[in-house]
């Protein structure tokens, strides 16, 4: 794998690949002495345009427990009010010798355009509104676990039904979640209001519905998706009240649930908002396990990324 | 100046013909002495000089994009014998000072005949009219105004330019784009692309609402009306729909919208960002036929330079533009000439001779015959090249055509008599 850019760069093959290597780096988590040589004497940069504590230090531990040394650089703000152009800071990073670049960028196809320029590997962390690859890596690794309980050897989520509900439109979580779990075999249903479902939704290979009860008590997992504060006072919707109402995971629906079904969320909540406190702390919550599975598959990202003779 | 011949062109809807000319204007051949400069123009066609009604040349402000001159030189190796200067310079052209400015730097240094647009308000802000009546009136003779980059989005603003410009035969020429619906950000047509890539959308419907309004006002007040840039089949109706209602307005076309798409903008390449966005294909078909069945009036080239490093920040942040003027022809010949949707003659209309008539340039436009102005192109219609954005006159690369096949059709360009480009030299 030379850059990770998109969920829809993987095939199944590959996907099932990362999983099982991110399960042995998963041991490391639990052992007093978290550190594996792999990549030693191999650099990667943490190129953040936008704030990110949680992605940025899943990343972070990731390379570091692998051995590798890990630098921080955050470019907040717009390039364009610096006047330094984006191709100028990724080469100045770049020239520096770095051996991968992972990207977050607050501008939709950032990453694309950077792995044009230069030599190193490009693993995007979030662009814009457009995709998140390794935090569906990670939604779907915690969601296989899950049903793994239930069937050991799955591999396949044929049969499955994934939910996700929210601000689709603006997400590049439900973005690269669509691409990927639909590779794995899942049914996805988007759940929004229609001032949120992406224009050209259609063409997706989803399907879209702006009734969260309808389709709820057909979901094996049901991903909720935080509301930006931003499209509160944007007019997407009239008040929070009414969308927690319309479209929050609240304790009613969490009864319409079927009994094994279980619940993500890529955080930050917004509790009481998207997600009631009832729902959050259930006893099918996975949006703990989520966090925790960040690193292993980061890990496994990384090392696919790096690790192979060169 | 020198008397020159040109010999065996092909004037388009009449003979083969030669053609002299002397002191800037067409002579009878037998008029010239001998021994004069001599164009061998067999297999070559003969058209007016093209006129460009929307070219941004960046001076002042922005001398490291373009220049009057490396952009009036880019207009010459097109064809284009004249060009109309849009506003959005810093200064603003929104006085007749910066107006006259504009027209002493292409008396200086023009390659074509350059004429300022001028702003519709001050400081392109959409709130106070500029001084449209002292622009007209000055030396720079304005006609056309604009305030092209932003929309002139308040119905009451547009209402009275419209009105006020008629007191000089003027035309309001709108950049269509209500900012509720197409926010700055906007920068992908709003559809199925947009929504994969995660890019604000520019939905059809921003352009042909405003345009929807404008042809009314135009209706209301009896005046010229001329929209910019038109990039979508709704924009099309509504505009044909005012023509049948015999409202005073006219339209123009980009050749990029004649051509690419939005499928351009799938590897997040900002030389296809552009204001108004590429469009999919049925819009193109769209806009074709407008201008095919007169609809749409003119091309013109929305001719848009950007310094490299102004292009190389993420797409959403890139500026907005692509340069046109050099290969505006080539893509006019290809997607209507060479399709059969135009004949030589009528693209010579709506490259030139509507126009020099929209702007009312008076030298501009005019029948290739003795007494008038030589402003003229001659036409290699079967040539073909690979475009580079490196073979350019202008100072900019941020060309959407680079590494495609098109036709290669300007052999030589005469504005006034004076030989501004000529092919191999």
């Amino acid at each position: 794998m030379r850059h990770l850019l998109s969920a829809a760069d993987l095939d199944r093959t590959e996907i099932t690949g990362i999983f099982d290597l991110a399960e042995e780096m998963s041991l490391v988590q639990g052992r007093p002495v978290k550190k594996l040589p792999a990549l030693r004497g191999r650099t990667v940069v943490n190129l953040f345009f936008e704030d990110s504590t949680r992605t940025r230090s899943s990343f972070e531990i990731a390379g570091k427990w692998l051995s590798a040394d890990v630098i921080n650089i955050s470019a907040k703000g717009s390039s364009v009010s610096k006047g330094e152009s984006l191709r100028d800071t990724v080469l100045t990073v770049a020239a520096m010798g770095v051996d991968a670049l992972v990207i977050r960028h607050h501008a939709s196809g950032a990453p694309w355009q950077a792995s044009h320029w230069i030599d190193a590997h490009v693993l995007n962390a979030g662009d814009g509104t457009h995709e998140h690859p390794t935090q569906a890596l990670l939604d779907a690794f915690t969601i296989r676990r899950h049903l793994r309980l239930s069937a050991p050897d799955l591999v396949s989520f044929e049969g499955k039904t994934v939910a996700i509900v929210g601000d689709i439109t603006h997400s590049r979580v439900a973005r690269s979640n669509v691409l990927l779990l639909t590779t794995l075999g899942a049914q996805v249903i988007l759940i929004a209001p229609p001032t949120l479902l992406p224009a050209g939704v259609d063409s997706w290979p989803v399907l879209a519905c702006t009734d969260f009860d309808e389709v709820l008590p057909q979901a094996d997992i049901v991903m909720m998706l935080r509301v930006q504060r931003e499209r509160m006072s944007g007019g997407y919707f009239p008040t929070p009240r009414e969308y927690t109402i319309g479209y929050g995971l609240t304790r009613p629906r969490l009864e319409a649930m079927k009994p094994e079904a279980a619940i993500c969320h890529p955080g930050p909540m917004n509790r009481g908002l998207e997600i009631s406190a009832d729902a959050a702390d259930a006893a099918n919550s996975l949006i703990l396990d989520q966090v925790a599975a960040g690193v292993s598959v980061r890990m496994s990202v990384l090392y696919e990324l790096l690790g192979g003779a060169e | 100046m020198t008397d020159l011949l040109i010999r065996g062109a092909d004037l388009v809807g009449s003979d083969r013909s030669d053609l002299g000319i002397r002191d800037g204007h067409f002579v009878e051949p037998a008029d010239l002495a001998h021994g004069v400069e001599e164009l061998d123009a067999d297999g070559l066609l003969a058209l007016p000089g093209l006129v460009d009604l929307h070219t941004h040349l960046r001076e002042p402000g922005r001398e490291d994009a373009e220049t009057v001159q490396s952009g009036t030189l880019a207009a010459a190796r097109g064809g284009f014998t004249a060009v109309l200067a849009m506003a959005n310079t810093t200064p603003v052209t929104d006085t007749a000072e910066a107006a006259q400015h504009v027209a002493a730097l292409g008396a200086r240094d023009g390659y074509a005949q350059v004429i300022p647009v001028g702003a519709v308000s001050k400081g392109l802000d959409g709130v106070e009219l500029a001084e449209l009546g002292l622009m007209a009136w000055s030396g720079a003779r304005v006609r056309v105004f604009s305030d092209d980059g932003h929309c002139v989005s308040d119905a009451r603003l547009m209402r009275r330019a419209l009105e006020y410009v008629r007191a000089f035969d003027g035309v309001v020429a709108q950049h269509a784009q209500d900012p509720q619906l197409a926010a700055v950000s906007a920068c992908c047509h709003e559809g199925e692309i947009s929504g994969k890539l995660g890019l604000p959308g520019w939905p059809a419907a921003a352009e042909a609402s405003v345009v929807a309004r404008d042809v009314q006002i135009a209706e209301l007040t009896r005046s010229r009306l001329h929209v910019c840039h038109v990039s979508c089949a709704e924009t099309v109706d509504v505009i044909r729909w005012a023509k049948q209602r015999n409202v005073n307005v006219t339209a123009e076309v980009a050749p990029h919208h004649l051509m690419l798409t939005t499928t351009e903008v799938l590897g997040y390449d900002p030389t296809y960002k552009v204001n108004p966005p590429l469009r999919p294909n049925e819009h193109v078909e769209a806009v074709r036929e407008a201008l095919a069945d007169g609809t749409i009036d003119a091309v013109a080239t929305d001719h848009a330079p950007h310094a490299r490093h102004d292009k190389e920040h993420a797409f959403a942040e890139a500026a907005f533009g692509m340069l046109g003027l050099e290969t505006a022809l080539a893509v006019a010949v290809e997607t209507m000439i060479n399709s059969g949707l135009l004949d030589w003659s009528q693209l010579a209309k709506r490259m030139s001779i509507m126009p020099a008539h929209i702007a009312r340039l008076a030298d501009q436009g005019r029948p290739l015959a003795v007494g008038e102005p030589a402003n003229l192109v001659l036409v290699d219609p079967g040539a073909r090249r690979v475009i580079d954005r490196n073979d350019t006159a202008s100072l900019s690369r941020n060309n959407p055509w680079h590494g495609r096949e098109l036709p290669d059709p300007v052999v030589a360009t005469i504005w006034a008599g004076r030989v501004t480009y000529q092919r191999g030299q």
